[in-house]
């Protein structure tokens, strides 16, 4: 499995160190439970590649659009450096990995966000390839499942990055006349430009458990406010609990979750 | 680098208080002293003109966002009393309450309906307060949904006036959905069967902005902003330095003009000389000659050409390369 990144200690060890509780694990237990603990149950993000082996069946997955590759439009400030590391970095050419897979057997479009490509964010790219995702979805019949691991839309690439909003809710408008379900799964984290287009825009929202949901960022939001924030403020918990999401469902229980949920509302598929 | 509308216009804002006073001289002089304070007048109005041009013929990105938020700005409803003969503010979002950063109703624009929506900002703390500084919440958003929606039962054509630097990121609106709210607006305007035009008229401030301009016809008046993050953030981001807003705004290209050369709207509205405040009736009278072209432009088309020609805009957005970097 191409999990992604362990947590840091011991890269390449027989052991890691849980990122929340501190705990020494066997790597192998660990990549097992797909990158979560068992013993405090925190939810390590996963790559893009990993997220796709850790949900889909085992070499269903048909990578589309990989070769969409990111400009300079503005010619913004250290934005070729950035691009030029996470790119070698990670192997990629933007964090949205996207094509086709299966489901236990059901064809769906997929698009999974890579956090470590400049923090998942949302630029020409990745738009690009959300919204092809889902006009494949659309145009072929097929449900659309996405992950989200994003700070937001990409400020290097600046008014073009905003209008990806735009673009990608309009797509969503696509599969609803298409009727083909679209579920949109929240990971950590799930912010700004993105969450405020199509993605809160899914006819089933799912979230993993303490992923970090919001649209400002924490600190302006808490800058911002009247209200004394609550302790799970921009939780998967928080945004459940305010009925903005419809579960949370825990790594383990993703893969069937989706399996059972596309095969009942793609009912009226062929 | 200039904080605010007022520094960067200073030497302006000083003549045209001399000029002012002069004017107000005027009134009282004696017949003998007519002639020397016409042209003291004259003067002033002359050196006045010079300056606004110089100043205006230096606009960087920076001081557009100045102009742009400057509190003398034409705002939503100053366009909306001075564009339509009628309008009546519709209110609520009839779920949880009522939202004064939108405002929005029925109007006429020369004799025929049209439904409005646009952001509203305050001059003074009070008024301020009042709009939340055009910083709508998720029920601001929802109140707009339900205009969008009457209007297409209606078939009354959109015009949405963009001017908000955020959409409001406080506890209470993320509790209630602030990002649902502006995705779901988004998404109802793809869905309308009638024209939208949009105008940007101050500040197109990101996710709060978009929330309400996904128009068929995207306009921007010449010293208004767009940007997908205020310029001060930026800074704060790139640079740990919120004051080094100027070299943001120039970074993030937020102009009409960079918006124009990357096909992101359709047409910048001229202002009037010295910007929008110095005269906001001839401002108004641009903005609407814009409004009313576009939707005539739109009116040849049916139902499904509307929505296909918004899809086909916003489509096409974005720069990217079909080949591979890795």
């Amino acid at each position: 499995m191409r999990l992604g990144k362990a947590p840091r200690a011991e890269e390449t060890g027989a052991f890691v160190q849980c990122q929340n509780c501190r705990k020494t694990l066997f790597r192998k237990e660990f990549e097992e439970a797909l990158l979560v603990c068992p013993s405090c149950g925190h939810h390590h993000r996963l790559s893009g590649m990993g997220r796709i082996d850790a949900t889909f069946d085992p070499d269903s997955f048909h990578e589309i659009d990989r070769e969409l590759s990111s400009l300079d439009p503005l010619e913004f400030p250290e934005y070729r450096e950035k691009l030029e590391g996470a790119m070698k970095k990670t192997g990629m050419n933007d964090p949205i990995v996207s094509g086709t897979a299966q489901l236990e057997g059901i064809l769906v479009s997929v698009a999974v966000s890579d956090f470590s490509f400049m923090g998942g964010s949302m630029g020409s790219v990745a738009g690009e390839k959300i919204t092809r995702t889902l006009e494949r979805a659309a145009s072929g019949g097929m449900p659309a499942i996405i992950f989200c691991a994003t700070g937001g839309a990409r400020m290097q690439e600046g008014l073009l990055s905003l209008m990806q909003m735009a673009k990608t809710t309009a797509a969503v408008q696509r599969c609803r006349e298409a009727g083909v379900p679209f579920i949109c799964i929240f990971t950590d984290p799930t912010m700004a430009g993105v969450l405020a287009s199509y993605a809160s825009v899914a006819d089933v929202i799912i979230a993993e458990p303490k992923a970090l949901v919001g649209f400002a960022g924490a600190r302006v939001s808490k800058q911002a406010q009247v209200v004394k924030a609550p302790d799970d403020f921009q939780t998967a918990e928080f945004v459940l609990k305010s009925g903005m999401i419809d579960r949370i469902v825990p790594r383990r229980e993703m893969r069937s979750t989706l399996a059972r949920l596309v095969r009942m509302l793609g009912g009226g598929m062929t | 680098m200039a904080k605010s509308w007022k520094e960067w216009e200073r030497p302006l804002l000083e003549l045209e208080d001399l000029l002012a006073k002069a004017r107000a001289a005027l009134k009282t002089a004696e017949p003998e002293e007519m002639a020397q304070a016409e042209q003291k007048i004259a003067d002033f109005e002359r050196r006045r003109d010079n300056v606004v041009e110089v100043l205006y013929s230096r606009l960087g990105p920076w001081e557009k966002v100045l102009v742009a938020r400057a509190e003398p700005r034409p705002y939503a409803l100053d366009y909306i009393a001075a564009m339509f003969t009628d309008f009546i503010e519709l209110d609520g979002d009839r779920r949880f309450g009522a939202d004064h950063a939108i405002v929005g109703g029925p109007a006429m624009l020369s004799g025929r309906g049209v439904m409005v929506v646009g952001q509203q900002k305050g001059r003074n703390i009070q008024e301020r307060q009042f709009r939340n500084f055009a910083m709508a919440k998720p029920e601001g958003y929802r109140k707009a949904i339900r205009l969008f929606e009457m209007a297409d039962r209606f078939k009354l054509p959109v015009i949405t006036l963009v001017d908000t630097p955020a959409a409001d990121p406080g506890v209470e609106s993320e509790s209630r959905g602030i990002s649902e709210a502006i995705a779901a607006s988004i998404m109802k305007m793809f869905e309308l069967r009638v024209p939208i035009v949009s105008v940007v008229i101050g500040e197109g401030g990101s996710g709060g902005a978009i929330g309400i301009a996904a128009g068929n016809r995207v306009l921007m008046q010449e010293h208004a902003v767009y940007s997908v993050i205020p310029p001060e953030g930026c800074a704060a981001i790139l640079w740990r330095m919120p004051e080094k807003g100027a070299q943001a705004a120039a970074a993030l290209k937020l102009t009409a003009q960079s918006a124009h050369e990357f096909g992101l709207i359709h047409e910048i509205l001229p202002e009037p000389f010295g910007g929008a405040h110095r005269d906001p009736a001839a401002a108004a009278a641009i903005v609407k000659d814009g409004i009313e072209r576009h939707l005539a432009d739109l009116s040849k088309l049916s139902e499904s050409e509307l929505r296909e020609d918004r899809y086909g805009f916003y489509r096409k957005m974005g720069r990217f390369n079909e080949v591979s970097r890795v």
